[in-house]
């Protein structure tokens, strides 16, 4: 069950994320959203309104009320841990003087 | 309580001068959030309004090339309404309650799509005049400081260039044809220019919306600086097709670079603005009668969803 089978509050329809695939082998980028009944129509609202000049190959629709995103409140201890270890960076390493690794 | 929220606004303002974009969960201002579903809901009612004027002349249009061309370039319009929309629905308002502002009246879109279009000229010099100012203006809010609305411009002005020079076709066809096609080129000319100048709002010192948007990076360039950007390069192309921007006033400063022009008639612009244009009422009545018409099928597709509920369920499990 997802929650775009529900009714949208107010009668209006629910809403989708669409993401887009620009070219073959490119990873999905969000491109906006649409309102749609339905997963079926939610793709093909999707392709008209963000593809009509052949900007993707593909499309993903989400559930909007199923996208689950970090706040940005806490961005800075969130995100702290991949900070604090330079370890994880080719620079941290040095090689003997004169080899290029 | 009041001391956390100066702080906040304090760090927001810091953001904004850092030059950082805002996204729809960051902290943000009750005003600019405001002020933001204000100016974007009427941008986009204004993309919805302005397929009215130019859908009038779809069956009218001289060539099949022409037609399939207005098609493309409406349903393109078409198309920034829903980008607009859904930018503004980021801020926690309901496209419904937008849709609802619109259809009632009370929301404002661009006064120029209350001018009527009165030949074939018309749409020429609208792809021409009226794309060609949104261009301006809109490839400065691709820097707007909301994420959501400058990535829905930097959309939208991709297509634009196509709206201008399918615009700027026409009227150049026009203007290079018979004498009576010249005529009716200028005469569409002469009734656009000045609504177009409008297009650009009241001048910065009778913007008081304006200075609070400025400050809060939503615009990043003032009301007269982008109608002064309009007016240079539009000189250059009348000159070219040979015909003549009906304003006696208008000539080169060679001291500032910029093409002077004469007094408008900002009187005109409030009477249009508050619904006394030609085509007010006109233009929400068709408004909503599509919108009306359209019921059955929005009924028809909550039905046949309705209907297959369990089966796309179990394919989304
Ligand atoms: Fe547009
Ligand atoms: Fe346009």
């Amino acid at each position: 069950m997802v929650a775009a089978d529900e009714p949208g509050t107010n009668g209006q329809w629910p809403l989708w994320e669409v993401f887009l695939q620009p070219s073959g082998g490119a990873p999905f980028e969000h491109a906006g959203s649409v309102h749609a009944v339905d997963a079926e129509s939610a793709l093909q609202n999707a392709r008209d309104v963000y593809t009509r000049r052949g900007e993707g190959v593909n499309l993903w629709v989400v559930p909007s009320a199923a996208i689950v995103a970090s706040a940005p409140s806490d961005a800075g201890p969130f995100f702290d841990p991949g900070n604090d270890k330079p370890y994880r960076h080719p620079q941290f390493y040095t090689s003997p003087r004169g080899v290029r690794v | 309580m009041a001391a956390d929220s100066a702080a906040a606004e304090r760090a927001f303002d810091a953001r904004i001068a850092a030059g950082e974009t805002i996204e729809p969960k960051d902290w943000m201002p009750e005003r600019y959030r405001k002020q933001l579903i204000r100016m974007m809901s009427q941008h986009a009612h204004s993309e919805i309004v302005g397929m009215l004027p130019e859908g009038n002349w779809i069956t009218r249009a001289p060539t099949l090339q022409r037609k399939v061309g207005l098609l493309a370039k409406v349903q393109d319009e078409a198309g920034h309404g829903l980008y607009i929309y859904c930018g503004t629905e980021t801020l926690g308002v309901d496209r419904t309650e937008l849709v609802d502002q619109l259809l009632s009246g009370k929301a404002k879109y661009a006064s120029i799509f209350n001018y009527p279009t009165l030949s074939w000229a018309d749409i020429g010099t609208i792809g021409w005049f009226v794309d060609g100012a949104a261009i301006v203006n809109q490839t400065m809010l691709a820097k707007a400081s909301y994420g959501p609305y400058a990535r829905a411009m930097v959309r939208i002005c991709k297509e634009e260039n196509f709206h201008k020079r399918q615009g700027f076709e026409i009227i150049a066809t026009l203007a290079a044809g018979t004498p009576e096609q010249r005529r009716m080129a200028q005469d569409a000319v002469n009734r656009w220019w000045w609504p177009s100048l409008m297009m650009f709002g009241p001048n910065d010192k009778d913007s008081p919306n304006s200075a609070e948007l400025t400050k809060w990076g939503v615009k990043r360039k003032g009301n007269d600086e982008l109608r002064q950007r309009f007016v240079n390069l539009t000189v250059a192309h009348a000159k070219a097709i040979d015909l003549v921007l009906p304003d006696p006033d208008l000539r080169y400063n060679a001291e500032t670079g910029n093409w002077d022009f004469g007094t408008i008639d900002w009187a005109e612009f409030d009477r249009v603005i508050h619904g006394e244009g030609p085509l007010n009422r006109e233009r929400l009545a068709a408004r909503n009668k599509a919108h009306d018409e359209g019921a059955w099928v929005r009924a028809a597709a909550s039905a046949y969803a309705a209907k297959h509920a369990p089966e796309s369920a179990s394919r989304a499990a």
